[in-house]
């Protein structure tokens, strides 16, 4: 359903110029898995923090046959998602989609689809935060040595730091990684339970930090390891009880406050994931 | 009792900011498990010496040559950045004079002590919590405080701390820049006494800057007496305290007050 486009506007919102420089950094980022490739980010029409970084890539990248999905938090109808979606759709005219087998490129905001990706896929995530050392080492120029060098152990620091405070590693979101053996990565805001569906993905998946002008990316079939200790190996979340509408135990939950006397429910954060398994019929114990 | 070959040989060191000297011509050979004390009033270089020597500074002249593990004798100018900074978080140790800027005040006291054994590659968080504790009760802190944060630690603790986070992969060489100017005297009377038998116990060699001759009477085997950025007068402590030849050292020497 290709939506006319919008004129007045390069197609897709960026000059070509600008994308052919962001198209260069990605190339860069795709190259080296999990370097962090300065880019000259530009002013977006909405707020930093919303998603500019990921909106340059999809831009920069998207073509007149693509099929753009874009999700926030899993979900296809939240704010961000929606006028994320919609933006495109003006500017470039490409169709739009809520499922993920159909789509040919997606736009995240902390989650990956619980639906499997696949070759020829491209996620492309939002980023706030490039930097996993910056909490450790505030100099930009000592977190580029230690990254050249591959000095990572202050990041154990942290998950030391975790296990005495709270008994475990209580990191539950952005949860550190190393690509392809060398370079330690943030995610960007997924949840862990995300993260070992990075570890071999045959999609592409790009990530853009627009306010700190930083992209970086973890190719097809490209190595992703969440750092621990052996003594406390990574876990992803688990939940008491399956998913209220869709009965999954296999995806990630939101919990969903009822009332003021203690009502509560898990629901898949993913709406697309949990419709599709409604409509085939499973069934939660709150479901219609 | 000497062994034949030196840890550290230092040959016509310079570092200058612009026109002013920061030290100049200065030259010693240290020996494994010698205590050195660079001495001098402030300003007269010494702490330039020191971050010089440990190339956190680059030398405008001269050589530092150390005596790598299974590579002998190498000038620290052509190690490249990757093994210098292997040196600084295992080979070597660094204990500042304001705690700090030598630890990680916001995780606790074993994260700060864990750090390098991570840095090196230990995986195991119970094996790295056993040597934090064994660290603590080495540097005579409560096992307690163990998951303390150093801001809630008193100074000495703090300095005692630093010592216990450098000493933890066993170095060879510590570099310290007024470990005890912070402490109260008794303090650190109780400060000195560790380092003394720590660094005894496991033939450390210390590089150690202060402007107290009671610290270096107490800690050191050779005195190195600097002033404008050059060394005046060098010897065994003892030798060099009670019979100063250079007018500037029979002048630090007077200005003690007897007890």
């Amino acid at each position: 359903m290709n939506a006319p486009m919008q004129t007045g506007y390069n197609f897709a919102y960026l000059d070509e110029q600008t994308k052919r420089m962001i198209r260069r950094a990605l190339l860069k980022a795709v190259a080296i898995p999990g370097y962090q490739v300065p880019f000259g980010s530009r002013e977006m029409p909405l707020p930093y923090g919303w998603g500019t970084g990921g909106i340059q890539v999809t831009a920069s990248v998207i073509g007149s046959k693509d099929v753009l999905k874009v999700i926030d938090q899993g979900a296809d109808d939240t704010t961000n998602a929606v006028n994320i979606r919609s933006f495109f759709r003006k500017v470039t005219g490409v169709a739009t989609t809520e499922k993920t087998r159909e789509a040919t490129m997606i736009q995240t905001r902390h989650r990956i689809p619980e639906t499997p990706l696949a070759e020829g896929q491209t996620l492309v995530f939002q980023v706030p935060i490039p930097e996993p050392l910056r909490w450790l080492e505030p100099r930009e120029t000592e977190t580029r040595t230690m990254h050249a060098l591959s000095e990572y152990g202050v990041m154990h620091v942290k998950l030391y730091e975790d296990i005495v405070r709270h008994g475990r590693i209580a990191t539950t979101y952005d949860y550190p990684v190393i690509v392809n053996s060398h370079y330690l990565m943030r995610p960007s805001p997924i949840p862990k339970f995300d993260n070992p569906k990075m570890h071999r993905n045959p999609a592409l998946m790009l990530f853009g930090a627009g306010r700190e002008k930083r992209v970086y990316a973890v190719p097809p079939y490209t190595d992703v390891r969440s750092l621990d200790f052996d003594d406390h190996p990574f876990s992803i979340e688990r939940w008491e009880a399956p998913c209220a509408l869709c009965a999954a135990t296999d995806a990630y939950l939101d919990e969903v406050i009822l009332d003021d006397a203690g009502g509560h429910m898990f629901v898949c954060s993913d709406t697309e994931y949990c419709a599709d398994r409604q409509a085939a019929g499973h069934k939660g114990e709150m479901a219609a | 009792m000497r062994p034949t070959s030196p840890l550290l040989q230092v040959r016509d060191l310079a570092k200058l900011y612009g026109n002013r000297i920061g030290c100049e011509q200065v030259s010693f050979d240290l020996y494994p498990g010698e205590v050195l004390c660079i001495a001098g009033e402030s300003g007269s270089g010494k702490s330039t010496l020191l971050n010089t020597l440990a190339f956190q500074l680059q030398p405008d002249a001269g050589s530092v040559l150390y005596d790598i593990h299974g590579q002998g004798m190498t000038d620290l100018a052509s190690l490249p950045d990757a093994r210098l900074r292997e040196l600084w978080r295992t080979d070597w140790g660094f204990v500042r004079q304001n705690p700090r800027d030598g630890l990680r005040m916001r995780v606790s006291a074993g994260a700060n002590i864990g750090e390098r054994l991570m840095a090196v590659g230990s995986r195991h968080y119970g094996s790295i919590r056993e040597v934090a504790l064994d660290w603590l009760r080495r540097v005579e802190i409560d096992e307690t405080r163990l998951d303390d944060a150093p801001t809630s630690f008193s100074g000495g603790m703090q300095q005692r701390l630093q010592i216990a986070r450098n000493l933890v992969t066993e170095p060879r060489l510590v570099f310290m820049d007024e470990p005890t100017a912070g402490l109260d005297v008794s303090v650190q009377a109780r400060f000195l006494d560790l380092l003394r038998r720590l660094a005894a116990e496991l033939h450390i060699a210390v590089i150690l800057v202060t402007h107290d001759l009671a610290v270096a009477r107490l800690l050191a085997h050779r005195l190195i007496v600097m002033r404008h950025g050059r060394i005046v007068e060098t010897g065994l402590t003892d030798q060099l305290l009670d019979d100063p030849q250079h007018p500037y050292t029979q002048l630090l020497v007077s200005s003690v007050l007897a007890a």
